[in-house]
């Protein structure tokens, strides 16, 4: 009898020490996701400081002019890729906007259960496709495409690049969408019909402003996408550094800029090689914004129903 | 002017107005998915052959020019993301659901997955290249790029998995503890089988995604590579080798990157027949991705 709970006592203890090394495992899973996030900064900000501190600072942000490998009077301005960022992320988003939220609208206030539960999978394949395949068809399809309409479009612009973006984040959009949409308590609507509002009505009035935080989630995070989307500007935007909003112009994104510059050569040290990860903070701090923006909305729909 | 048949009428149409309009825009979305396929088809589709899937590739001969050590280092690369991100990405998920209590710290690493997840890919491909090259002084070889990758498809396992354990009912981890089972034991016995479902399909997802980047691995220097890496098993003991973890690569969409900005006209057009490949694959997981979640979501019903 004393032996047996002698064996108990060990066992537990043994059990106890399992469970306590079980769980210092665990949480040192969830708190290596921490040095991912403290080894980016430390890295864009080691390589970025000894740049800036070389008296790049006031160009960075003044300089229309980008050219960090011009051997006599290389130039500074990232202003010039953010231009490009901007102009291929505000195209994409006029196609994915609209198309993204009539789709999630359609799909969770009209379509039959049937016609949803084929159609969102089918939209969702969208974002299965790699982005280099996007890009090749911006430029092989799109492209030429738009060159049908309007002759002078050369075949490297920024218009076909964004547009193909757009398509790629209307999944984005529209499954966030729907899911804000869908967790709004079918009580609100019945308020609304019971007042003789129609679907559509009830959708605008009722609806999309009830959920109107998770929708604004679904959209920061197209746009976060937009500006990071790397392949599909680089292979169909063009590698040109120029400062420009004209989407039938080519002009270099920050994201093509650190794919060209990582495609040359990726010797370490030197102003260019700077260059690329003062870049890459730029558009770290750009998409960090808008992901805090996005994360401190979603919790806000999630605690509304 | 107002009588009610009309008016009834009125709203009923536009309705219908929106339920076209709503069905024109998804079809926007499916056309545009239907033409790339075709596009692919049509340009790359005359290639697609046994002999370009086992023949590396060649901008010297560009009519004999393959794929075949894309192919290994797709796969060997994915073999390394596999193996690292999903233990990573469940424990953590595990940790985030089961044991992490409501303070700031939880909060923080909520916080942080969720940038994590919206951190241009790109940016992680410079983090891969200055710890892995830089610091430590490797080349891009298949376990560098299989980290890189790792790190980025890492949120997508943890979203889904904590989405999995959430499904649980209260009820079968109480039943579960009432009967005097650890914590532990309820995750290895009761949690991660019945998120089991889930689980998978967010691992295909994540395959997939790592699959089609290339971005995070232009960035850490991978270029094209004509030879294929040792192999992993031997004829002599122990029949096992490492060696191919230490070994430069190419993956499928990094050659068609540098294939579509080719001068030479059939390599662009080869372009498209890895494309076709490298879309093959990553519908074919996405779908059964989706197969998956429509099953278990109609077998479980708590």
């Amino acid at each position: 009898m004393r032996q047996r709970k002698f064996g108990d006592a060990s066992r537990r203890a043994w059990r106890e020490r399992r469970e306590q090394a079980i769980r210092l495992l665990f949480s040192a899973a969830a708190v290596s996701s921490i040095f991912i996030t403290l080894g980016i900064v430390i890295v864009l900000f080691s390589e970025s400081i000894p740049f800036f501190s070389s008296g790049k600072l006031v160009e960075f942000f003044t300089d229309l002019e980008w050219a960090p490998r011009d051997l006599d009077h290389p130039r500074f301005g990232i202003l010039t890729l953010v231009a490009a960022t901007l102009t291929t992320t505000a195209i994409a988003l006029a196609v994915a906007l609209p198309l993204g939220t009539i789709v999630a609208v359609y799909l969770s206030e009209f379509a039959p259960h049937l016609v949803r539960e084929t159609l969102k999978p089918a939209l969702e394949l969208l974002s299965a496709v790699p982005t280099v395949v996007y890009g090749y068809f911006a430029l092989q399809f799109v492209s030429p495409l738009l060159q049908h309409f309007y002759k002078d479009l050369p075949s490297i612009n920024m218009l076909s690049a964004g547009l193909v973006m757009g398509i790629m984040i209307i999944p984005y959009v529209s499954s966030l969408s729907e899911d804000a949409l869908r967790s709004v308590p079918m009580l609100l609507r019945e308020g609304s019909y019971a007042l003789g509002g129609n679907k559509i009505i009830t959708a605008l009035k009722v609806v999309i402003p009830s959920a109107i935080s998770g929708i604004g989630a679904a959209y920061i995070l197209g746009i976060s996408r937009a500006i990071g989307e790397t392949m599909i500007v680089a292979v169909a935007a063009g590698n040109q550094p120029k400062f420009t909003f004209n989407p039938i112009d080519a002009a270099q994104t920050i994201t093509a800029y650190i794919a060209d510059a990582s495609k040359g050569d990726t010797s370490h040290g030197g102003i260019a090689y700077q260059a690329r990860f003062a870049a890459g903070l730029a558009l770290f701090a750009m998409t960090l914004i808008f992901n805090l923006v996005g994360f401190w909305l979603r919790k806000r729909y999630h605690k509304a129903y | 002017m107002t009588d009610i048949p009309s008016m009834i009428a009125w709203r009923k149409l536009q309705d219908r107005a929106f339920s076209a309009l709503g069905i024109m825009c998804t079809a926007i979305g499916v056309l545009a998915l239907a033409a790339l396929l075709i596009k692919l088809i049509w340009d790359g589709g005359p290639y697609l052959s046994y002999q370009f899937l086992s023949s590396r590739p060649s901008e010297i001969f560009p009519n004999k020019s393959g794929i075949s050590t894309a192919i290994a280092g797709t796969l060997a690369v994915i073999v390394v993301t596999f193996f690292t991100a999903v233990p990573l990405g469940v424990a953590t998920a595990v940790y985030l659901e089961e044991y992490a209590r409501k303070n700031w710290f939880t909060d923080l690493i909520e916080i942080n997955i969720s940038n994590l997840a919206g951190v241009p890919s790109i940016t992680y491909g410079l983090l891969g290249y200055w710890f892995f090259c830089y610091l430590l002084g490797f080349k891009p070889v298949v376990f560098v790029g299989g980290l890189t990758l790792a790190v980025l498809v890492l949120p997508i396992i943890i979203v889904t998995t904590r989405e999995a354990l959430r499904t649980i009912p209260g009820g079968i981890k109480e039943a579960a503890y009432a009967s005097g089972a650890t914590k532990w034991q309820v995750i290895r016995y009761h949690l991660v089988p019945y998120s089991l479902g889930g689980i998978l399909t967010g691992t295909i997802i994540a395959m997939s995604r790592a699959l089609g980047e290339t971005a995070p691995l232009l960035a850490i220097g991978v270029g094209t590579m004509l030879e294929l890496p040792p192999s992993p098993v031997q004829s002599s003991p122990p029949f096992l080798s490492f060696q191919w973890l230490n070994y430069p690569f190419t993956v499928l969409p990094m050659l068609m990157f540098l294939q579509t900005d080719s001068p030479d006209a059939i390599l662009q057009k080869k372009a498209a027949t890895i494309g076709l490949v490298l879309i093959a694959l990553t519908l074919s997981l996405n779908t059964a991705a989706i197969v998956i979640r429509y099953r278990i979501r109609k077998r479980i019903k708590w």
